[in-house]
């Protein structure tokens, strides 16, 4: 063993344990940000180990330097300019984008690798194609779907689309089989067909899947990334990227499991099921359309500010209109005049609340609620019943009584907030229409339960107002 | 790669570490955990720079290498920016002290 094989040895090892490290720091509050950045500096040191061990002539440089300089600079612009509430929708892009990176790999050594490759570099091959090929198609639909540019279109939700997806995976496996058999360089047929089909795949799976059931796809997705990176760890020979992508692999499935446990439904249901309620019939309400409810109370905000203002205890329910409705500043700005007010104010979160897991806590967080408010269902599900006024904030599923009540709702089984134990329950929402999952909500007919309608931001923004000028905002002027 | 079960086994240990390192995470953490993991699997980047400095000249390999490189640092750097972004706000005010965060 040379010096130089030794010292990337010892620079490896130091990488595996500091992404251990910064992995493990990443999973409590306290060391969350310094083990971002040791996981970082890991990174930087893996890099700058490789290229000293590397020795790149300065062609290859000028290459990296290329490489370097766009992804480099459009991270970074991303990273800076992305608002909060488009998080999910980013999380998804870079995770397509390593999924790519893998892709890429694998397609040049197959099309360019120098000389004879074993049958264990072919097959490893095929599933870093394989899989980053999904991993990106499916991350940018993900990305597509998240941002409203993509729709769930109707065939997606009848059978057509497991044989659709069915004939994309054997073609794939045809593909690998080809690949894996035939020597390298014998025509590229195979390695073609294997990336259209699992490019195809990744959108014929991620297609059909409902908004309700983002935050599992793209936990789902995000171990996937990891998978990718391991197998093209395999297809260069480098253990430290296999050991990070698994890790990450196996992250990223725990993450999943969670996210399924929260939603009360298994992992092959949200894959092979369909949107949420697209299969029941009867109880949908549809996208859009006001059929299925007959017990609406609405009314102004200005009822629901007087409501407010003799509320000894507040809880708001916020979901994903909330991030739409870039709502979460309004928000902190009501609860504040109400904690001047004298009310106990919290916050209840879903562990599915938003489109992508956590997504409301990060919101909030960014609007300076203090962490103690935001409560867990388990938490505040028992002080329900001795609490004033709910307001649900663009939530619609995670409050559905149905889900405990009805064994016929698509939705019976999740755990969900009980805010119809509340006294009274002001549901803010745009227009009547279901819910993303397409189910209509029994909590909209309960005798508590008033609709505001309107958009959360002006919503909230009309309550502060009409707070402040019942005198409540003078008691903040002099606080603050 | 110098045997293939050496890298089975750096395969299934590594997938046992990550099960054991996220063991219980708190729902406030799901979101940078999965922006931070999503970085850490850019480490693709790696692949990216062997192939560039092994293309011995060959341009189609250089830029392939190149593209995927630029693919990769884009998850990466944009992964522990961006997460790093997030877990700033969360450390503003659950901690008086203030944790100096290392920086991508």
């Amino acid at each position: 063993m040379s010096a130089l094989d030794a010292f990337g040895y010892v620079i490896d090892l130091l990488a595996v344990l500091l992404l251990a490290l910064g992995l493990k720091g990443l999973s409590k509050v306290r060391s969350a940000r310094s083990a971002n950045g040791l996981a970082a500096l890991a990174m930087g040191l893996a890099v700058a180990g490789l290229l000293i061990q590397l020795q790149p002539d300065p062609t290859a440089w000028l290459w990296i330097a290329v490489g370097t300089a766009a992804g480099g600079l459009l991270g970074l612009l991303t990273a800076q300019r992305v608002p909060m509430t488009a998080m999910p929708e980013t999380v998804a892009l870079f995770n397509g984008c390593g999924g790519m990176a893998s892709l890429l790999v694998a397609v040049a050594v197959a099309l360019f690798g120098s000389g004879d490759s074993g049958l264990v570099e072919r097959i490893s091959i095929v599933i870093s194609v394989f899989v980053g090929a999904i991993t990106f198609s499916g991350s940018i639909v993900a990305m597509g779907k998240l941002q409203g540019w993509i729709g769930t279109p109707g065939w997606t939700q009848s059978s057509v689309r497991h044989a659709v997806n069915i004939t994309l995976a054997l073609a794939s496996l045809v593909g690998g089989i080809f690949m894996a058999a035939a020597a390298a360089g014998s025509g590229d047929l195979p390695l073609w067909l294997l990336v259209v089909a699992s490019t195809l795949l990744g959108i014929g799976v991620t297609l059909p899947i409902g908004g309700a059931d983002m935050p599992v796809v793209i936990s789902l997705l995000n171990s996937y990334s990891g998978v990718a990176a391991a197998a093209a760890g395999f297809v260069v020979g480098s253990q430290l990227l296999i050991v990070a992508g698994a890790m990450v692999g196996a992250a990223g499935l725990i993450l999943t499991q969670v996210m399924c446990t929260a939603m009360n439904r298994s992992l092959l249901s949200v894959l092979f099921g369909g949107a949420l309620g697209a299969a029941a019939g009867g109880h949908v309400g549809g996208g859009g359309d006001e059929a299925g409810y007959s017990r609406i109370v609405s009314c102004s905000a200005e009822e629901c500010a007087m409501a407010l203002e003799n509320a000894e205890r507040v809880v708001f329910v916020p979901g994903y209109g909330l991030a739409v409705a870039q709502a979460q500043h309004a928000l902190r700005e009501l609860s504040k005049l109400l904690e001047a007010n004298g009310s106990e104010v919290s916050y209840a979160i879903h562990p599915v609340a938003g489109r992508m897991p956590g997504h409301m806590n990060v919101l909030l967080a960014e609007a300076d609620v203090p962490y103690e408010q935001l409560l867990e269902m388990d938490t505040i599900n028992p002080e329900f019943p001795r609490t004033d006024v709910v307001i649900v904030l663009g939530a619609n599923d995670v409050v559905n009584p149905d889900a405990k009540t009805d064994p016929s709702s698509p939705l019976y089984g999740m755990p969900v907030l009980e805010v119809d134990q509340a006294r009274q329950v002001f549901v803010v929402k745009r227009s009547l229409g279901a819910g993303y999952a397409g189910i209509a909500n029994a909590l909209f007919e309960l005798p508590q339960t008033a609709m505001v309608f309107g958009d959360a931001k002006a919503v909230l923004q009309q309550l502060c107002t009409e707070l402040r000028s019942q005198g409540v905002g003078s008691k903040v002027a002099a606080a603050a | 790669m110098s045997s293939l079960d050496q890298a089975l086994w750096v395969l299934l240990l590594g997938s046992l570490l990550g099960l054991e390192l996220i063991g219980k995470v708190p729902p406030t953490l799901h979101t940078p955990l999965m922006s931070g993991a999503n970085a850490i699997s850019g480490i693709t980047v790696l692949a990216s720079l062997t192939l560039i400095a092994e293309a011995q000249g060959n341009p189609a390999l250089l830029v392939l290498g190149a593209v995927s490189l630029g693919f990769a640092l884009f998850n990466v750097i944009g992964g522990f920016l961006v997460t790093d972004r997030m877990l700033a706000m969360f450390s503003r005010k659950s901690d008086s002290r203030k944790p100096s965060g290392g920086e991508a």
